[in-house]
């Protein structure tokens, strides 16, 4: 038999121990009190379908991000054609990026366009048959929704923060979607709401000239909106909905907020009380003084949580924003104002959210089904191959090890198809032996003496395993590559159990029956 | 011990005719009911939403049903899952139905679903949502992650052997994928990401199969150097069939053990890798050697008869 290489011994075992110090934490079902801290210390890092929480696929809506910057811009047009003492018919958005201007006939359009150009470097202006039209560039408009996207992730992560869930996993995907999970979570639906809302938060003062039965029946004046306070609605009774005709404009939004929290008014209900930083302070200030006796409308995402009356002009930059709270409504409502309004709305394309429970019970039966089957095919090849069949077991055994050390030293999440996969692995594993064995059975049939079947048996195997195995690894990375969630997770465990099937198949089995027989003369393998 | 004799000697490539036969009607038949009676498209591919809720008793499905209708849900499946406390509901998307809105469903349901039980107290297992747009994602990049290990298998055989031994192995996957499509046409059994995946794994063992097949024809060319192709396939087939069984027969003790201890999600999983190793094996050996034996007389190659 030909000789196994020292250095090739030391390699093997080697990987053998370290693989056993990084897998043991996770067989023993956690780190033990004795165990040394300078050892590894990760178990398998579980996937959401073993652990139980929640996973979400979100979409940022990034047209309307541009939407509203091309909003904001009709009204930096208007103050500049003020400022530029530019006379003007009417200025609005149209379509999604573009700000129509209509200028009276005597007008110079060429001024404006000068003007536009000047002001408005980052967009493009031109003329138009009855004024001018200034646009959002591409480069602006590829920008802004990049923008949108990325501050988005920065305000769900600091509201999930302030949520209280450990280890979450934010991550942008494609151009416009955020993949989120959320491990060990108690209560997905609240989280939820909490992730989706946009929570922009505007006042916005009541047109109390408005004439409120004719917008209702659809004719809404041009600079009005019609929305909606909702009351009561607590404890499962029927709220009671009040349309309000307001100023389209918003006069004051919740991006000035320093702070905001849970409180209680004078009757116990909770109410959130925001403060606003200076800046916003002074303009609430100007704002309350300056329409003192009117009522002004306090927004939050296109819903009217009250409109108070100003009795008096209000300083020092705090207000109350009161609509029949539970606690925990109040509660999240301060989280999502202090963490700031999304850039964009959020839409959920995908949802998963799997129970504690289900998930423990999935470990169980997946661990229960695979000791089961593995013991079967241990079994198996002790009685059908004897000896080289118990050799070709303890392989297997480590090719798990293996499989389970990698997991946890890379924490790549072992998901439901991913214990799927690992029974897989013993599947392709033990083929490998089987290969090997038969061929050393066939060389022995051919008269070989054992030691020389041995030789041949592995040379001519090589071969066969590699190529069923990069073949096989080839589909494993395919499917890792379109795959999501749970199905990456039986790729990962697949492309890493297909690698160390080679190492254990062809040269862990070798070195144990070089070291097994070298020393002695042997008649009859037992196979 | 031997299950397989090593002098075994059974003329697979005289068989193969009748061998064609059963794979081509089984394709037939496969293809026949995916065209006229198609997929049962799970979440995954078609959208909608799946809730799994546990009672503390066995679920009153009946009541569950009038519950749900009286909230508009008339059109919800209910159905028992693994165990007479566990069901599933199924909701299917509403074309024009708001996407995040749907996912709010699960809370509306379990307000009504709650008093049903008397004591105790129903859990909510877990829920899925899928909105229409990622349904038609996983669906393309479900077919593009098959089509695409067909292509990555066509190069590498193509390298490591010759082409007409790609050509071979390709088209006994395309076989092996038609007929497990096929199985879940006829049975109407939920075709979900799962199911993907297995048919994904079932490619893969087919393959490994194959390999194994055509790396034993390629050594009997050279040992037996002037023999026709035939007797060097078949002496190829007989010489790997010990293994052959072998491998299959620990890969189904696996999955026995899986299919009855593994729980619902992996029991279709391991249900379809069964019928897949059936027919992963099958195709190894009447459609991937006989292929290239076919091509070599099409060709004019070295045969007798």
């Amino acid at each position: 038999m030909r000789q196994f290489p020292l250095w090739k011994t030391i390699l093997s075992i080697g990987i053998v121990l370290i693989s056993m110090l990084y897998s043991l934490p996770t067989l023993m079902g956690g780190v033990p009190t004795w165990w040394p801290s300078w050892l590894p210390a990760k178990t398998v890092y579980r996937g959401l379908d073993l652990q139980g929480g929640l996973y979400l696929l979100l979409n940022v809506e990034t047209d309307k991000a541009v939407e509203q910057a091309a909003e904001n811009l009709v009204d930096e047009v208007r103050l500049a054609l003020r400022k530029g003492k530019l006379r003007y018919q009417a200025i609005k958005r149209e379509g999604r990026e573009v700000v129509e201007i209509k200028l009276p006939a005597d007008a110079s359009k060429a001024d404006v366009v000068k003007m536009l150009k000047e002001e408005f470097r980052n967009s493009v202006a031109e003329e138009t048959p009855d004024g001018a039209r200034l646009r959002l560039s591409p480069t602006e408009v590829t920008d802004l929704r990049k923008f949108a996207v990325d501050q988005s992730i920065q305000t769900i992560r600091s509201r999930i923060d302030q949520f209280g869930v450990s280890e979450p996993s934010l991550q942008k995907q494609g151009e416009e979607r955020i993949l989120l999970q959320l491990p060990g979570l108690n209560d997905p639906a609240r989280a939820k709401t909490l992730i989706g809302r946009t929570a922009r938060l505007e006042f916005k003062l009541v047109d109390e000239k408005g004439d409120l039965a004719a917008a209702l029946a659809g004719n809404i004046p041009p600079d009005d909106q019609l929305l909606y306070e909702e009351r009561g609605g607590k404890n499962g009774q029927k709220p009671v909905r009040q349309p309000l005709l307001l100023k389209k404009r918003t006069n004051l939004t919740g991006d000035l907020l320093t702070d905001a929290r849970v409180n209680f008014d004078q009757f116990g209900e909770s109410v959130v009380s925001i403060t606003f930083n200076h800046q916003g302070a002074r303009k609430f200030a100007q704002l309350t003084g300056e329409h003192v006796g009117e009522r002004m409308a306090i927004v939050l995402d296109d819903k009217v949580y009250s409109a108070p009356v100003l009795r008096e002009k209000i300083e020092g930059g705090r207000a109350q924003i009161s609509g029949s709270f539970t606690l925990e409504d109040a509660h999240d409502l301060a989280i999502v104002l202090r963490a700031g309004a999304l850039p964009a709305p959020v839409t959920i394309l995908e949802e998963r959210t799997v129970g504690p429970t289900l998930g423990s019970d999935s470990i169980r039966q997946g661990v229960f089904s695979s000791l089961i089957g593995g013991l079967l095919v241990i079994l198996f090849m002790g009685i059908y191959y004897k000896g080289l069949g118990w050799l070709a077991n303890i392989a297997v055994v480590f090719n798990i090890f293996i499989v389970l050390a990698v997991l946890a030293a890379l924490q790549a999440a072992l998901t439901l198809p991913g214990i799927a996969g690992v029974v897989l692995l013993i599947g392709i594993a033990v083929d490998a032996n089987v290969l090997i064995i038969e061929r050393i059975r066939e060389e022995i049939r051919l008269g070989k003496s054992p030691f020389a079947a041995i030789d041949q048996g592995y040379d001519k195997a090589f071969m066969t395993i590699l190529d069923s195995h990069v073949t096989t690894l080839a589909t494993a990375m395919i499917l890792f590559q379109f795959g999501t969630g749970p199905v990456r997770g039986f790729a990962v465990t697949l492309i890493i159990g297909i690698v160390s099937s080679l190492f254990t198949s062809i040269t862990l089995t070798r070195m144990m029956l070089y070291y097994i027989l070298r020393n002695r003369r042997v008649q009859k393998l037992s196979l | 011990m031997e299950l397989i004799s090593s002098k075994l000697n059974i003329d697979f490539v005289g068989f193969r005719k009748w061998a064609y036969v059963v794979s081509l009607a089984t394709l037939l038949v496969s293809l026949g009911f995916l065209v006229t009676k198609g997929l049962n498209f799970g979440l995954d591919f078609s959208g909608g939403a799946v809730m799994q809720l546990r009672f503390p008793g066995p679920a009153p499905i009946g009541e569950i049903r009038t519950a749900l209708g009286r909230i508009g849900l008339g059109a919800a499946v209910i159905q028992e899952f693994g165990a007479p406390e566990e069901i599933l509901i199924r909701l299917h998307q509403e074309k024009d139905a708001k996407e995040h809105e749907a996912s709010k469903v699960a809370q509306k349901i379990m307000d009504v679903v709650t008093p049903l039980a008397t004591t105790g107290k129903v859990e909510l297992r877990r829920v899925e949502f899928v909105g229409p747009q990622v349904g038609r994602e996983l669906t393309v990049n479900g077919i593009w992650a098959v089509v695409y290990s067909w292509l990555a298998i066509l190069i590498y055989v193509g390298v490591r052997f010759e082409f007409r031994f790609a050509f071979g192995a390709v088209l006994a996957l395309v076989h092996d994928v038609f007929i497990t499509m096929g199985f879940f046409a006829i049975t109407q059994k939920e075709f979900s990401l799962v199911v993907v995946a297995a048919i994904l794994t079932i490619i893969g063992y087919s393959i490994n199969d194959t390999i194994v097949v055509f790396d034993r024809i390629r050594d009997e060319t050279k040992r037996l150097r002037n023999q026709p192709l035939e007797t060097i396939i078949n002496e190829a087939v007989n010489r790997t069939l010990s293994r052959t069984i072998i491998t299959a027969l620990t890969v189904v003790l696996v999955l026995i053990a899986l299919i009855f201890f593994g729980g619902e999600v992996i029991h279709d999983f391991a249900l379809t890798l069964l019928l897949g190793v059936v027919v992963g094996t099958w195709s190894s050996i009447y459609v991937a050697s006989p292929i290239v034996l076919e091509w070599e007389r099409w060709r004019g190659g070295k045969t007798s008869s």
